[in-house]
């Protein structure tokens, strides 16, 4: 498997990588481990590749206070930051997003793969999509016209599709980080591709004992990470003290509500996809809850 | 189309070559310079038979382009001898130990994957034992469970692992850390399933 000819590019500095990757034909490479199988299979076949790999200012995670609110603190990961960076810089926090990157590929995979070109690629499977989105992380993209932020929720629209303009580039990563929020995430790998046939991210606050601003979002499922309102509607305002009902009651029918068409291949149909749903739903609630009550009292 | 020229330190040479923009590490390696331990199997970034070190970290060459590559270090199975990074091999204490003048240009882990015939086909033997170096390099003393786990990027067509994870353990027995350094990167068990058990799927 070869790839087609294309032009390669090194740029060093965020201006130039801009511009190389303004023509049409131009396309942006992270740590290549979408972008190269792509390549050699020539489901694309760019102009151009711009290789992100010199621009260090993009490689790195930093804990941010929020501006006016000095109780909170955002984490920021750089969009060239690989998978194993993350997981040696181990934030407190966000469990959800380590739990996923954890998950993704194996050793060497998560070695090259970078947080931004996972999220990036839009691989309706890929795992660190479900923690963003749970977390309600904001995406950092920067253009010819300037900077913009997208919400985790409003950036990936289908297999393989963003909303990132092929002129734009990904910088950077912020996820919120409550100090009493407990966040989780479980899957279960696909048998044959080695991604998620469904995984599922779950963060939630406990406060006075109560369950407060459950997000639950679910990959693998449809061809865009997806919301699951109704485990969100169940859990809100549920009781932690009694957290294996509340946990069970939540999760159930866990697919209640999910209205885009569920995924399906010739090993994992839709049907098996809804129906493992609930089970994964349950385990990454389960530790987001049992860590959030591990954490609740840490704020004054 | 571009072509490149490219530097890339191979097991401690200094290796040139002007490529394609589209030439894959893989191929550099084996077909430019020679190194021809790194196998190609999948192709497709699954099976880790084309595992080599790049600067430090394991990686799948195959999904590496060799201009990607410039300016690195890159080292393969046939570059390693002695214990993995941070550790040293206990002499004394295991009676299966091989006198190392027997086998002199392998390190530890190679011969304990000799010794537990922790190999048939030898073909995915280089990226296995690169990444075991690895693995025990940040987990010292793994569990099985471990050994399966970190071993999940390396699929092997003939052994069903089981001598496999055996020549990791005997590997880890014979080694003990330098100096500690606390931070491995521990296990995620909310992840059901993907490492190899053994069966032929
Ligand atoms: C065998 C195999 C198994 C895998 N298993 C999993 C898995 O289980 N779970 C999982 O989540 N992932 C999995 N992956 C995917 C992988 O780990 C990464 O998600 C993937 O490599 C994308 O990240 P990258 O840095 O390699 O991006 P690249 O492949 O370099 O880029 C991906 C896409 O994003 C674009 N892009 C990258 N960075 C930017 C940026 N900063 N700005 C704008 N655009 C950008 C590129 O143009 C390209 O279209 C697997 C991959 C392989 C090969
Ligand atoms: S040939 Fe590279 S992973 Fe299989
Ligand atoms: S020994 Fe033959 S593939 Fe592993």
């Amino acid at each position: 498997m070869i790839p087609p000819q294309f032009d390669y590019e090194r740029p060093t500095s965020l201006d130039a990588a801009l511009d190389a990757v303004a023509p049409p034909d131009a396309v942006p490479l992270a740590g290549g481990h979408d972008l190269i199988p792509m390549l050699k299979a020539r489901s694309v076949s760019p102009g151009t590749v711009v290789d992100l790999g010199g621009l260090d200012e993009l490689r790195g995670v930093e804990r941010v206070a929020d501006e006016g609110d000095t109780t909170t603190e955002q984490l920021s990961v750089g969009a060239l930051t690989t998978d194993a960076d993350l997981l040696d810089a181990a934030p407190t926090g966000a469990d959800a997003l380590l739990d996923a990157t954890r998950a993704v590929g194996d050793a060497q995979i998560r070695n090259r793969g970078t947080v931004g070109g996972n999220l990036a690629a839009a691989h309706p499977a890929s795992d660190i999509p479900a923690a963003t989105l749970a977390a309600d992380a904001t995406l950092h993209l920067v253009g010819p016209d300037g900077d913009r932020e997208v919400s985790a929720e409003g950036f990936a629209t289908g297999d393989h599709e963003t909303v990132r303009a092929s002129d734009e580039l990904l910088t950077r990563i912020s996820v919120p980080l409550a100090p009493d929020a407990g966040s989780a995430y479980a899957r279960k790998t696909h048998p044959s591709t080695g991604y998620a046939a469904v995984g599922v991210a779950a963060r939630l606050r406990v406060v006075d004992g109560v369950v407060i601003g459950p997000r639950v979002a679910a990959v693998g499922l449809c061809d865009a990470p997806t919301r699951l309102a109704a485990v969100e509607d169940r859990l809100a305002g549920a009781d932690a003290g009694a957290p294996v009902e509340a946990v069970e009651s939540a999760t159930t029918r866990a697919g209640d509500g999910v209205d885009a068409p569920v995924r399906e291949d010739h090993i994992v149909s839709a049907d098996q996809r809804r129906a493992l749903l609930p089970k994964y739903a349950e385990q990454a609630v389960s530790e987001a809850l049992a860590r959030a009550v591990g954490r609740e009292g840490v704020v004054a | 189309m571009s072509e490149h020229e490219v530097t890339v330190t191979v097991d401690g040479s200094a290796e040139r070559a002007t490529v394609e923009a589209r030439r894959l590490l893989v191929h550099a390696l084996r077909e430019e310079w020679g190194y021809t331990q790194p196998n190609v199997g999948c192709e497709s970034g699954k099976c880790g038979a084309c595992t080599v070190e790049m600067d430090g970290d394991v990686v799948k060459s195959c999904c590496v382009l060799a201009v990607q590559a410039d300016g690195s270090e890159v080292t393969t199975v046939g570059g390693v001898d002695g214990a993995p990074e941070g550790l040293a091999e206990v002499d004394a204490g295991d009676p299966r130990a091989t006198p190392a003048g027997d086998n002199d240009e392998f390190g530890p882990v190679q011969r304990s994957f000799h010794e537990e015939h922790g190999l048939q086909c030898g073909y995915c033997t280089p990226g296995m034992v690169l990444r075991a170096r690895d693995l025990l390099a940040d987990i010292p003393d793994p569990s099985r469970e471990e050994i399966r786990e970190g071993l999940k990027g390396n699929v092997c067509r003939c052994t069903g692992y089981e001598n496999v994870v055996d020549a990791v353990e005997a590997a880890a027995a014979k080694l003990e850390p330098i100096e500690t350094d606390g931070g491995t990167a521990g296990q995620a068990d909310t992840v059901d399933g993907g490492a190899p058990t053994g069966g032929d799927d």
